[in-house]
């Protein structure tokens, strides 16, 4: 008798496939973490962005490669002054349930995240709208919000002062309309799958907490006929090896990251899936100007900052991509061109030498050698490079004892000034140069080294006063330049992006801000 | 027995008050809060976000404010999942790690027990060496080291299941996990099947049932295999607390939405009502199988009777 027999592989073939009855249209996303909300006044992770600007269109947007584009606004106007906006929405603009967007879900957007009962942490990004602070802190009427609807469809918004990257940041989440007839109806329910309507390319069908989240195309966008994907899903993963694996296996098409360590196996067998771009984003140590420090000494910093030798930190101990960095503001950012640390062209010996002598200025030497208290947070990339400074400015006579410990932790401690030099990191929240020189200025928190320079002060103020592009950006270099000729911080190396993208998918475009709408994306045929 | 198991019951509201004290305390102590991180908040913000989870009160106050809420089953918000509070959290998550960890336990003493008995009673033979052997490498290898292993080589190279993900408990899901999770308890059961059998087959009462002419199965499953069981029967009690409250490592591993992963991301997010609600109902379940645990005892050991 002839049995039937079913084996083990046959079985999992027939459940994994009916398991995942995925059209060639649905796009698999890993994404780095489970997302707070969907509520985009209650998040602030570049993951929770991946999903939220699917689902959501400000007055502009972002193209494939990141640049601005038209948005709900189809055109605007701006005054003189460079502080009145006045802009046009398309008249085709819906929510996912068919009602028109209409400047009103602009303003009660607006009113919203500035509203201290919403507790939006992100909520200082519109500090250039007028009066947002003010709202924020309680001391003015929401109405009074620099935030007016002309029209249905005719929106103006005033700011406190010119701010030149304003229109960058409307492609922000923090500036998304709302749905106020969803959100009045529901409140904070609002942004769960069985209520949330939005204006985007695609709408929200399903969450699935710490699973995945469905969405699928939203037939009332203007652009619905453009976007290829049928679906999107995405999958939180903070583990990058699982990531890597799961796409290495063909369960998903995009990892938003992968893990560093793999990088040079990545390139040999999948040359074509590694994307690895320039990012905005800084990686440096503060320098503790504060009494009582030894790097309050002007010439202890530089002679810190020669004996780093950068490109070994970039080639030989991470060696996934990332520039060494000689300037505290990341090249390519937007409209701005800045200097580089002055000794960016002498050889190695000679940065040593000058190190050296002004060590010995500064009354340090192999008599007197200098103990120094070093802070990172825990990673292994992390360990690596602290140990690599520390072996790097022994032969300056430094004794570096080094402390690590977990990221709350760590800031907290450095927030206190408690080191002498520390690990730190700045990510861009906009594109704009001025986001990572404000750091820089006296009383600012993120200030960790308590840098304190009066000129820097001014110029920044005056570049903030200042519409003309070019005119503002040359007072911004000039700070910089003051920045860089006091060492105010110790610039390593600027962060790259870096992704998994599938062969087969067409459409994707890397750029500085790591910002990819699943609307551009498309499978090839 | 029901006096006893009342009493234990009573006992064991001391004992929880003391553990969420002492957590509660010991988490406010510790530096860095929920809002500490790499770009600092402008001061108004921050304010306004520990005014809105009541941080800006005394400790003390917090305290009462939460053992009041506790009292009425409310675990509170969670800072980090803002659309969830903890008791949804806990409530998601727990089916998910339980019904992993109670396939895991399963599968552990469905091979381990066997494993161990044939090792007793084959000692010192190469089975036995085999067997032995095989479990101190499962012991001794980390789980951290078997899940991505398992992944990679029944997910990537043989691509039988899926690397991971939940997919609603779907069973392909679930195998990789499983093995990986059972692999050290099996281990563990193993060896203590193994040298409790030993030690209860040396014992007067099995030679009394041997010199009486029973056969050598009776002897084993009527008379040795009850109180052998007993060490693994109190291991039992905290393993299976352990596993079905889910496994950081596992859960992280595979992309599972359990509740083992919270332990860790609570505590290193400083999401205080998240890192409580996950130790009550820890220090609750631990309490509550090890009373199982004892009353498993005197079903199995005549000797054992709680009637005091």
């Amino acid at each position: 008798m002839h049995k039937p027999r079913i084996t083990i592989s046959t079985l999992l073939l027939a459940t994994g496939l009916a398991a995942s009855p995925l059209q060639a249209d649905t796009l698999r996303l890993a994404i780095m973490g489970e997302p707070a909300s969907l509520d985009p006044h209650k998040i602030s992770g570049t993951w929770e962005n991946d999903v939220v600007g699917d689902l959501f269109e400000g007055l502009v947007t972002e193209a494939a490669d990141g640049e601005r584009i038209p948005g709900v606004a189809t055109s605007w106007d701006v005054t003189e002054d460079g502080k009145t906006y006045t802009f046009e929405l398309r008249e085709d603009a819906r929510w996912s349930d068919g009602t028109p967007v209409t400047a009103e879900d602009f303003v009660f957007a607006f009113r919203r995240i500035l509203d201290p009962a919403t507790a939006a942490s992100y909520a200082y990004l519109l500090y250039p709208v007028k009066n947002a602070e003010a709202v924020y802190g309680g001391d003015a009427d929401p109405s009074t919000l620099g935030i007016e609807a002309l029209d249905a469809k005719t929106l103006e918004i005033t700011l406190e002062r010119s701010t030149p990257y304003f229109l960058d940041q409307l492609a922000h989440y923090t500036a998304y309309p709302l749905p106020k007839h969803v959100v009045e109806k529901y409140g904070d329910d609002w942004s769960k799958p069985d209520h949330m309507v939005s204006n985007g390319a695609f709408a929200l069908d399903d969450w699935q907490s710490q699973t995945r989240i469905e969405v699928s195309r939203n037939a009332y966008f203007h652009d619905a006929d453009e976007v290829a994907l049928d679906e999107v899903v995405y999958f939180p993963i903070e583990e990058r090896n699982t990531a890597l694996n799961r796409f290495r296996a063909g369960e998903i098409d995009i990892a938003r990251e992968f893990p560093t360590q793999q990088f040079d196996w990545l390139k040999e067998n999948l040359p074509k899936a590694v994307q690895v771009a320039p990012y905005l984003g800084i990686y440096y140590y503060a320098l503790n100007t504060r009494d009582g420090h030894a790097t309050s000494d002007p010439r202890v910093r530089k002679a810190l900052s020669l004996a780093v030798r950068r490109e070994v930190i970039t080639n030989k101990i991470l060696g996934t991509g990332e520039e060494p960095a000689y300037s505290f503001v990341p090249p390519n950012v937007n409209h701005y061109d800045g200097p580089e640390l002055d000794f960016a062209d002498l050889s190695q010996q000679e940065r040593l030498t000058r190190a050296r002598e002004l060590m010995q200025e500064a009354g340090y030497g192999p008599d007197n050698p200098l103990a120094l208290r070093l802070r990172y947070n825990t990673s292994e990339d992390h360990r690596k490079v602290a140990i690599a400074l520390a072996a790097m400015w022994k032969p300056l006579g430094v004794e570096v004892e080094l402390y690590n410990a977990e990221v709350a932790v760590h800031y907290a401690d450095i927030r206190q000034g408690d080191f002498d030099v520390a690990r730190a990191g700045w990510i861009g929240d906009y594109n704009d140069a001025q986001n990572f020189l404000s750091l820089l200025e006296s009383d600012v928190a993120n200030n960790y080294g308590a840098y304190e320079n009066a000129d820097f002060d001014a110029l920044m103020n005056e570049a903030a006063r200042t519409q003309d592009m070019d005119a503002r950006t040359d007072l911004m270099a000039k700070a910089e330049e003051l920045a860089l000729e006091d060492n105010a911080t110790l610039p390593l190396y600027y962060y790259v992006s870096r992704n998994l993208v599938s062969p087969e998918l067409n459409g994707w475009e890397t750029n500085i801000e790591d910002i990819h709408r699943s609307r551009w994306i498309s499978f090839e045929d | 027995m029901l006096r006893y198991t009342l009493k234990r019951l009573l006992q064991a509201i001391p004992t929880l008050l003391i553990v969420i004290t002492l957590s509660f305390f010991l988490m406010h102590l510790a530096p860095g809060g929920p809002f500490d991180g790499e770009r600092q908040l402008p001061p108004e913000i921050e304010a306004n976000l520990m005014a809105n989870y009541h941080l800006d009160e005394p400790v003390w106050k917090q305290y009462l404010n939460y053992m009041g809420n506790l009292l009425q089953g409310d675990l509170g918000p969670s800072f980090k999942y803002k659309d969830f509070s903890v008791t949804e959290l806990v409530a998601q998550g727990f089916p998910v790690s339980l019904e992993l960890g109670i396939w895991a336990v399963g599968l552990a003493l469905l091979i381990g027990l066997p494993l161990g008995v044939i090792a007793a009673l084959r000692r010192n033979s190469t089975i036995d060496y085999l067997v032995m052997g095989t479990a101190l490498a499962g012991v001794a290898i980390p789980n951290f080291v078997i899940a991505p292993l398992l992944a990679l080589v029944f997910g990537v190279f043989l691509g039988w299941l899926p690397v991971g993900g939940w997919n609603e408990g779907a069973w392909p899901n679930l195998v990789l996990p499983v093995v990986a999770l059972s692999i050290q308890q099996i281990a563990y059961i193993a060896r203590m099947m193994r040298a409790s059998m030993i030690e209860v087959l040396g014992s007067h009462f099995i030679r009394t049932a041997r010199a009486k002419g029973l056969a050598e199965t009776e002897v084993i499953w009527r008379h040795a295999m009850r109180p052998a069981m007993l060490p693994v029967v109190s291991y039992l009690g905290p393993a299976i607390a352990g596993i079905i409250t889910g496994s950081v490592v596992i859960e992280q591993i595979f992309g599972i939405p359990g509740i083992g992963r919270y332990f860790v991301q609570a505590a290193l997010n400083r999401d205080y009502t998240l890192v409580m609600g996950t130790v009550v109902f820890y220090g609750a379940l631990i309490v509550l199988l090890n009373l199982l645990v004892d009353l498993l005892y005197s079903a199995l050991d005549p000797q054992i009777r709680y009637d005091d």
